[in-house]
């Protein structure tokens, strides 16, 4: 209810609460009406009041949103004027599409080795969070075992537990784990998969508990009385019920891989395994000073996916995100 | 619902008597469940946790041989001329930004969600500051390093040449407002999220009854919003300050510590000790302060909030 501060006159057709829906006469008339029994300076301060909140918002968000256009004018002019009013078009920003970066005398990777690059770990960090968490929250959500509340416990400690304190203790596991299997757990994409889902997974795993727990009882009955073991039940008959869970907790798994720096800067040494994040850094350090266009090129080139995600993402899987903020880093 | 849901649970049987799932009753299917998922975190929680802690006693470097120096990492700490800095500009950046991350993310929560009446803009202006938190961190920091640019193509150069000033070295001059600011601008949508969460779970009837009290505006927020936001408050406080002390992400990539140190936090020099000059060991002790620190924090919340309410905040 739109009630105004100066509200001194009792209001002249007060609206009962649960009428207000089925009366709802056109927007326009009844704001009119709102403010009718107010004089003229009153009615003012009325919508001065009502708008402030809407004019707060606007100039604190304002630095986001010249942020971010700036990003889009900068990749697409040669000359900007105050920084993102394009003067001249140009698409010679964007020119890594087609052709390798060169800086001198380096030349950087193609664009297209990097995307590959990225897609891969962000795509095996997804693979691997779904899988072990949708395993993991079937168990913490069905069964009763011993040990289960102190698991859960664990699982809201540890997705707490700020993994990156852990760097230096992290790249020793990795160390040791290529000594002993000869695997390449450093400076390769899939060792830093690993971590990386492992840091993740006690979050996705709390999120798709809460999805497990929704389905009733019954669903997974029946499927024992047709006769299917546990592990039948939670992939032909419980798993198909939590798809949008399976959805939400799949989305920002490949975001956050997708986003993924200090562990991929940390751990991976060479060009070859470089992704978007390694590469923009990269040309930070070197175009900046020369030319912005084409970093923001890149850049925006990397926040596609963030972009598809905002521009399709629903208000239901915007509630999704409470626990998975992770941190004010 | 939930008693007779665990009576059912209680009552079940494994369905049928061969000898498939004999086996399977014989061997406990939950662990099977929870075995990928506890091989993960042990190997990239608890080894690492302990490996720090014996880290911290070895003189490691980059030849990577063990060699226990007991505590002497600890003494070489204590000595350490920019340990003091450190500590400070750990202090000031956390306290500082965390201040942001509350009453700015309560700020725009009370906005998108109270005041603002049409839930379509409150939520696109919610959006909107969540953006900065999707984004890539490079791409995010990038934004920052272009606003802070030290020659006239800067952002706030831009303004200053438009009052006719000469362009400012931001980065060099204010290293710890920039850094604060851009770990604030992402955190304060963790408070907005929770607080808007909360905000919206408080019954209409209890704004409408301080209306018809007299409450103004403000008297709602003040009487009615902010006692009932007590525990998200609190949890918000706790958690941000869990997750400040350890980030150094975006501090890497906007000022890399510099000028000088001056924006250099605990968890990057720990960071730099290590993987910028090899030594380990040192760095593993530096780091051991941060995670026992982490450690007493995430139990202390436990105890403080209680599991089951903790449960409650985090959806």
């Amino acid at each position: 209810m739109r009630a105004s501060s100066s509200n001194s006159t009792p209001n002249p057709n007060p609206t009962p609460v649960g009428a207000a829906a089925v009366e709802a006469p056109p927007r326009r008339r009844k704001r009119k009406r709102e403010y009718a029994h107010l004089t003229r300076f009153a009615r003012t301060k009325a919508r001065l009041y009502a708008a402030l909140p809407y004019v707060l918002l606007a100039i604190v968000s304002l630095p986001i949103v010249v942020m971010y256009s700036w990003l889009l004018m900068n990749s697409f002019s040669k000359k900007t004027l105050f920084g993102f009013i394009p003067q001249e078009l140009t698409l010679n920003n964007w020119r890594f599409l087609w052709e390798p970066l060169r800086i001198g005398t380096s030349v950087h990777p193609s664009i297209w080795t990097v995307t590959g690059n990225t897609l891969l770990f962000a795509g095996g960090v997804t693979v691997l969070i779904v899988l072990i968490s949708t395993l993991a929250g079937f168990a913490l959500s069905r069964f009763d075992f011993r040990g289960r509340q102190s698991i859960m416990q664990l699982t809201i400690l540890l997705h707490a537990f700020p993994g990156v304190t852990l760097m230096i203790a992290i790249f020793f596991v990795l160390l040791y784990l290529m000594k002993f299997t000869g695997l390449p757990f450093l400076n390769s994409l899939w060792g830093v998969v690993l971590v990386k889902a492992a840091l993740e997974i006690p979050w996705s795993a709390w999120i798709i508990k809460g999805f497990f727990d929704a389905i009733p009882w019954e669903v997974e009955w029946s499927a024992y009385v047709d006769g299917c073991n546990r592990f039948q039940a939670w992939y032909k008959v419980i798993l198909p019920q939590i798809r949008p869970g399976i959805a939400a907790i799949a989305i920002f798994s490949f975001l956050a891989g997708w986003g993924e720096f200090i562990f991929l800067y940390t751990f991976i040494f060479s060009e070859a395994f470089y992704t978007l994040s390694l590469y923009l850094n990269s040309i930070i350090g070197e175009f900046q000073v020369v030319e912005y266009g084409v970093v923001a090129a890149v850049a925006l080139f990397y926040m596609i996916p963030v972009i598809v995600f905002f521009i399709f993402t629903q208000k239901g899987l915007m509630q999704v995100t409470v626990g998975g903020l992770k941190g004010g880093r | 619902m939930r008693a007779a849901v665990e009576q059912r649970a209680r009552a079940y049987r494994a369905p049928l008597n061969t000898p498939r799932t004999r086996l399977l009753r014989r061997f406990p299917t939950h662990w099977l469940f929870l075995l990928p998922m506890l091989l993960l975190v042990v190997v990239f929680f608890f080894v690492p946790v302990i490996l720090n802690l014996i880290l911290a006693f070895t003189d490691m470097t980059l030849s990577l041989r063990w060699e226990f120096v007991g505590l002497k990492n600890y003494v070489k700490f204590l000595q350490d001329p920019l340990i003091p800095q450190i500590a400070k500009n750990t202090l000031v950046y956390v306290s500082a930004t965390l201040s942001i991350n509350v009453i700015f993310g309560l700020f725009l929560a009370l906005l998108t969600t109270y005041f603002v009446k049409r839930e379509n803009v409150g939520l696109a202006f919610r959006s909107l500051w969540l953006l900065p938190r999707m984004t890539p961190p490079v791409v995010y920091a990038l934004l920052w390093i272009w606003m802070t640019d030290p020659t006239e193509y800067g952002l706030l150069n831009m303004m200053l040449q438009a009052f006719g000033l000469p362009p400012l070295s931001w980065r060099t001059e204010y290293p710890m407002a920039t850094i604060i600011l851009v770990n604030g601008m992402v955190g304060a949508s963790f408070g907005m999220i929770i607080f808007s969460a909360a905000i919206k779970s408080i019954p209409v009837d209890y704004i409408r009854a301080a209306k018809v009290d007299g409450a103004s505006d403000l008297g709602v927020v003040r009487w009615v919003i902010l006692p009932l936001l007590k525990w998200p408050l609190m949890f918000v406080t706790t958690w941000q300050t869990l997750s400040l002390l350890a980030s150094y992400e975006y501090i890497l990539l906007v000022t890399q510590g510099g000028p000088n140190h001056r924006s250099e936090v605990w968890s990057l020099y720990a960071y730099y000790k290590a993987f910028a000059s090899g030594q380990y060991g040192y760095g593993a002790a530096i780091a051991m302060v941060l995670v026992a620190v982490a450690v007493i924090i995430a139990l202390l919340m436990l105890r403080i909030f209680g599991f089951r309410r903790l449960m409650e905040l985090m959806r």
